[in-house]
């Protein structure tokens, strides 16, 4: 298998196949199940084509309420940076690296995402 | 951390300025030197006590709450609620409570004052109460459950504010007041009569020169006030507000200074007769002066922050005008009011006894300065006198000019006339100077500039003066002032519905591309998205789940469901006029059996299916449009439900069929996307079962057709609909709601419903006749052709996604594994489900 065609350094031991880019919505987010050996998760992943990088993924869970619903949270930039903004209570998330704008202890699990052909991998 | 070098600081208090001061110390950095414990007798944490009569206007704690939840935690603050300090010990330098002995190295007491009940037989009965605390409104309020009446013991500010709130509360309330007229401290003679009258004309007793004797119980009511001359006035709950007394008690009992009249004698730097010691707030006694008000009391709590620090900033006095809505009656009072602080004084008065409206300038003996004014029935001119009054500015030649009405040469003091000191924030010391150098700083908006320099996000009374300011200065510096939707378009929302008309333009991409940010910010975001979202719906009123506009939906929009705390959603089927068929109601519920949903009759007269997963939506939507039901729009900014009465085919008094005319307006405007939700309600007749004046839209039946009422909600802020036009035929209806949604829809601020709309359309409702009614704009055709398109392209949004397959694939958990949320847990209450895990939000 190669992994030349991922966007992103590949540290080519942890990298895993997670969905497929059919599936994700553009300028939005969809929710995926991650398996990986340090126990399951559930990633939000969102998809600017166009945009540098294109695809962003952290936690689904909303720290806030604990529900997971953060990949159907709108998806827009604010100065510039991606966010999402949650669906329940409307804080807003930096797509980057998870880091909550309006409280700056709060930041989320993120991973390292990219497509390897038709593909979408992530990093565990 | 290194504890055993920083200094233990104890602050008694967690009122206004003990929490004002804490906040100074965190801005500070002073965490760094101090370890700071605080100690409230309250159960809450700091709340706004100057908006306490809020709490009984929908107001909670939380809202009230000078700070969120974890503040004193995440900055490492030790606040210990419900824990009162009962004694000092100055030589240990300790302070007791219930719990302990706690070390301090400094201490600072700022425990405010309490309400004086005067020394009157009888007053520890049940039902006399006071005006201070969260725990007294609600102590309050469960006395007034059982009451029909009370009655309020004096006639000053906070006294008319309790009695505000005893007229809130439904009862019938009276005043009593022992001076010879109301508010004795800000007005005169002529003014108080005036704000007597005003008083009463609102149905609130006012008696003055009475003094109680006692009180004992009633015969008719709970309690009976007896006064000087043996007469008596029945009551079921008295409430005491006859001045506050500094909480001086601790500071009493371990000898510090103490004024003759109490309060504990502060220096300007707010250091007690023990230099360990700082006093700040309602309880410190400065220059034989207590400061009743909150401004003071922040300018203290900075004094103390220098002295802790050692910083410069003293405390020298402040100033004492205010600027009231008592009972809807403005009184304003500013410095020297009465003129009798000022020989030589000269006095200019303006009483007009018709629009009763009373002003009065206390002008010094040269005509040159403003050393006073009193204002009743009118603030329009308190903002510009005080910046005479506080900047020292030379009056204009008549300076009755100020206070006579519609002298066109009235010397407005626009903020250009403002000298850089003029004190615009006396809460959080920003005077105009600041101002400017936030702006020269960077800070190029009015929340830029509010949270640079705090200004308005004290007590709230500069709001208008400080926007003034800004905007003046910004447009002096040439910058726009900014009316921009977000950051994406530097356009209002009436704007951008104007250009996706007049270009016709389809989606959002299209719109930011030729009319938004450009490059990194084109993305838009939660402001912008929805907003352009529901523009394009007004207008073209396609599909929103279309590729085009999925991304772009408020979530609930997107999944066509309400999303719950726990991540589930809610189904509302549309259930017209609030009519169902048997044989409909079977099918809700059996599918409510089938999915384990939660099911309840909403306010809006129709049932909500709580708890679907997000896998199951299109099933369940799947079975209820089979069974011919359609979207309910519960997730949109859209109409919602058109509320019935049962009206003329079943009701011996009606006299339309309400049903029928509800059902044919549901479903006229359903689908119909707007600035915010729309709700409408038909009565059968003037009873008015249906709450039709409570709606954006009413219609109540006549005789002779229809009466239509607009812009009414019920909601955080309730407001009665007005009536718009009388006896219309159905034609004339439709035409006429036609007409006023469509120009709402044009012209009206994101997320602004009708009634906000309308308050704040420049000519009121006059206007809104005018262009609706007698079609002024002449656009009355072009809104109705509008409305009829929206009408003819209506599509039930589920039934449009349940037969897309690619539409049907955002309706899953996760994209690449079958299984639902493994978190979302129920457990069941009641015979029915609901959410086993609570939120922590
Ligand atoms: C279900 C229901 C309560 C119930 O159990 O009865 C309800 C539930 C919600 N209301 Fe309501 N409102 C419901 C009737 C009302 C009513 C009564 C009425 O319609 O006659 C009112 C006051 C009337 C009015 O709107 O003027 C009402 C005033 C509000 C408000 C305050 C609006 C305002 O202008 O102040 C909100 C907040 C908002 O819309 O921004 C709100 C918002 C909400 C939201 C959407 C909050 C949210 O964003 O999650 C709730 C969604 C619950 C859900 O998950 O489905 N709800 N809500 C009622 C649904 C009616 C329906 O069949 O569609
Ligand atoms: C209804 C109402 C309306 C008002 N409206 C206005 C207005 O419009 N404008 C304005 O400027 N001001 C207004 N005020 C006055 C304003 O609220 C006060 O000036 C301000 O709250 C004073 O702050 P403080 O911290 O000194 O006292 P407080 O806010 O009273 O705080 C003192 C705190 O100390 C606690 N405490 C006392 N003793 C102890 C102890 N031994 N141990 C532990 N804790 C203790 C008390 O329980 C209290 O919580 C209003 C007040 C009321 C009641
Ligand atoms: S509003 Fe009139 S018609 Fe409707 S139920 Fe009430 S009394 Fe009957
Ligand atoms: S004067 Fe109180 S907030 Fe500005």
């Amino acid at each position: 298998m190669t992994t030349t065609a991922l966007e992103l350094p590949a540290n080519v031991a942890t990298w895993q196949r997670l969905c497929a880019k059919a599936d994700l919505v553009p300028f939005s987010g969809v929710a995926a199940w991650l398996e990986a050996p340090s126990g399951a998760a559930q990633v939000a992943l969102f998809y600017l084509p166009g945009h540098t990088p294109e695809l962003y993924a952290i936690a689904h869970a909303d720290p806030f309420s604990n529900a997971n619903v953060l990949a159907y949270g709108i998806v827009g930039s604010l100065k510039g940076v991606p966010v999402v903004a949650s669906p329940l209570y409307k804080q807003h998330f930096r797509l980057e690296d998870g880091q909550c704008l309006e409280d700056e202890n709060v930041k989320l699990r993120s991973w390292r995402v990219g497509f390897n052909g038709n593909e979408v991998w992530i990093a565990t | 951390m290194t504890p055993a070098t920083k200094l233990n600081l104890i602050i008694i208090g967690n009122g206004m300025v003990g929490h004002h001061l804490v906040e100074q110390l965190v801005e500070a950095d002073a965490l760094e030197q101090f370890s700071v414990t605080v100690f409230g007798e309250e159960r809450q944490r700091a709340y706004d006590r100057v908006h306490l009569s809020d709490y009984f206007n929908g107001s909670d704690a939380e809202t009230l709450a000078l700070c969120d939840a974890d503040y004193y935690v995440r900055h490492g603050v030790t606040l210990r609620s419900g824990e009162a300090v009962t004694a000092i010990d100055r030589e240990a330098r300790e302070v007791v409570t219930s719990s302990g002995r706690y070390g301090y190295d400094r201490l600072v007491l700022a425990t405010g004052s309490y309400p004086f009940v005067p020394p009157i037989e009888g007053r520890e009965r049940d039902g006399c109460l006071v005006y201070r605390t969260l725990d007294d409104l609600d102590a309050i309020r469960s006395a007034a459950e059982h009451a029909s009446n009370g009655v309020v013991v004096g006639g000053g500010l906070l006294g008319l504010e309790a009695a505000n709130a005893l007229r809130g509360l439904n009862l019938d309330a009276a005043v009593v007041e022992f001076a010879p007229r109301l508010m004795p401290m800000q007005v005169d003679a002529e003014g108080g009569e005036l704000l007597k009258e005003k008083i009463e004309a609102l149905g609130v007793q006012v008696l003055t020169e009475r003094a109680t004797q006692r009180i004992e119980a009633g015969e008719r009511s709970r309690l009976r006030m007896v006064f000087q001359d043996d007469k008596v006035l029945e009551t079921d709950l008295i409430v005491f507000s006859a001045g506050i007394r500094p909480r001086d008690e601790l500071a009493r009992a371990c000898d510090l200074a103490i004024g003759e009249r109490g309060g504990v004698v502060i220096d300007d730097a707010c250091q007690t007769s023990d230099p360990a010691i700082l006093a700040i707030g309602e309880v410190a006694l400065w220059n034989q002066s207590i400061f009743g008000l909150v401004a003071p009391g922040y300018q203290m709590a900075k004094a103390a922050l220098a002295t802790l620090l050692g910083g410069e900033t003293r405390f020298t006095g402040a100033d004492m005008s205010t600027k009231l809505k008592l009972l809807g009656v403005d009184v304003g009072a500013i410095g020297d009011a009465h003129g009798n602080q000022n020989p030589g004084a000269r006095m200019f008065r303006y009483l007009d006894p018709l629009k009763q409206v009373y002003r009065k300038l206390v002008v010094s003996s040269d005509g040159k300065k403003l050393l006073g004014a009193m204002l009743v029935g009118d603030n329009g001119a308190y903002d510009t006198l005080l910046q005479y009054y506080a900047n020292g500015i030379e009056l204009p030649a008549e300076p009755a000019s100020l206070i006579l009405p519609n002298t066109s040469d009235a010397p407005l003091l626009g903020p250009g006339a403002l000298p850089d000191t003029a004190m615009i924030c006396s809460c959080h010391n920003v005077t105009k100077g600041g101002i400017c150098s936030a702006i020269e700083g960077g800070a190029s908006d009015l929340a830029a500039i509010k949270g640079t320099t705090k200004a308005s996000t004290g007590c709230g009374g500069c709001a208008t003066l400080l926007k003034s300011v800004v905007d003046f200065e910004l447009e002096a510096r040439g910058v726009e002032v900014d009316k921009s939707l977000c950051e994406h378009f530097a356009h209002t929302r009436q704007e951008l519905y104007d250009i996706v008309r007049v270009e016709g333009i389809k989606t959002f991409s299209e719109l930011i591309e030729k009319h938004g940010a450009k490059g990194a910010h084109a993305l838009g975001c939660d402001i912008c998205k929805p907003a352009v979202a529901s523009i394009l719906a007004s207008c073209f009123n396609e599909p929103i789940t279309d590729a085009a506009h999925i991304p772009l939906q408020d979530t609930n929009d997107t999944f066509m469901a309400n999303m719950q705390k726990n991540g589930t959603y809610s189904v509302v089927p549309r259930i017209a006029g609030g009519e169902i068929t048997p044989d409909k109601l079977v099918v809700l519920g059996q599918v409510a059996q089938k999915y384990a949903l939660y099911t309840k009759i909403t306010g809006g007269q129709r049932i909500d299916l709580f708890g679907a997963r997000l896998e199951d939506l299109p099933a369940i939507w799947g079975e209820l449009i089979a069974a011919g039901f359609e979207t309910g729009h519960a997730y949109g900014k859209s109409l919602r439900t058109v509320k019935s009465c049962v009206g003329s085919t079943w009701c011996r008094y009606g006299v339309q069929d309400s049903v029928g005319m509800a059902i044919k307006l549901e479903h006229r405007y359903k689908g119909l996307r707007a600035p915010h939700k729309i709700k409408f309600g038909v009565s059968g007749c003037t009873r008015e079962c249906a709450e039709a004046q409570s709606k954006d839209i009413g219609v109540i039946a006549t005789e002779n057709g229809w009466n239509l009422y607009v812009c009414g909600n019920g909601g955080m802020r309730p407001r009665h609909a007005e009536l718009f036009a009388t006896d219309l035929d159905d034609e004339a209806l439709y035409r006429t709601i036609d007409r006023l949604l469509m120009f709402y829809i044009r012209t009206a601020d994101r997320l602004q419903r009708t009634s906000v709309w309308r308050e704040n359309l420049d000519g009121g409702l006059d206007y809104l006749k005018e262009v609706i009614l007698d079609d002024s704009l002449g656009l009355g055709a072009e809104l109705e052709r509008q409305m009829q398109h929206v009408v003819d392209h209506y599509q039930c949004e589920w039934a449009n996604a349940i037969d897309d397959p690619e539409k049907l694939k955002r309706f899953r958990s996760f994209v690449n594994d079958a299984r639902p949320d493994p978190s979302i847990i129920m457990t069941s209450e009641r015979g029915q489900p609901r959410p086993a895990v609570t939120s922590s939000h």
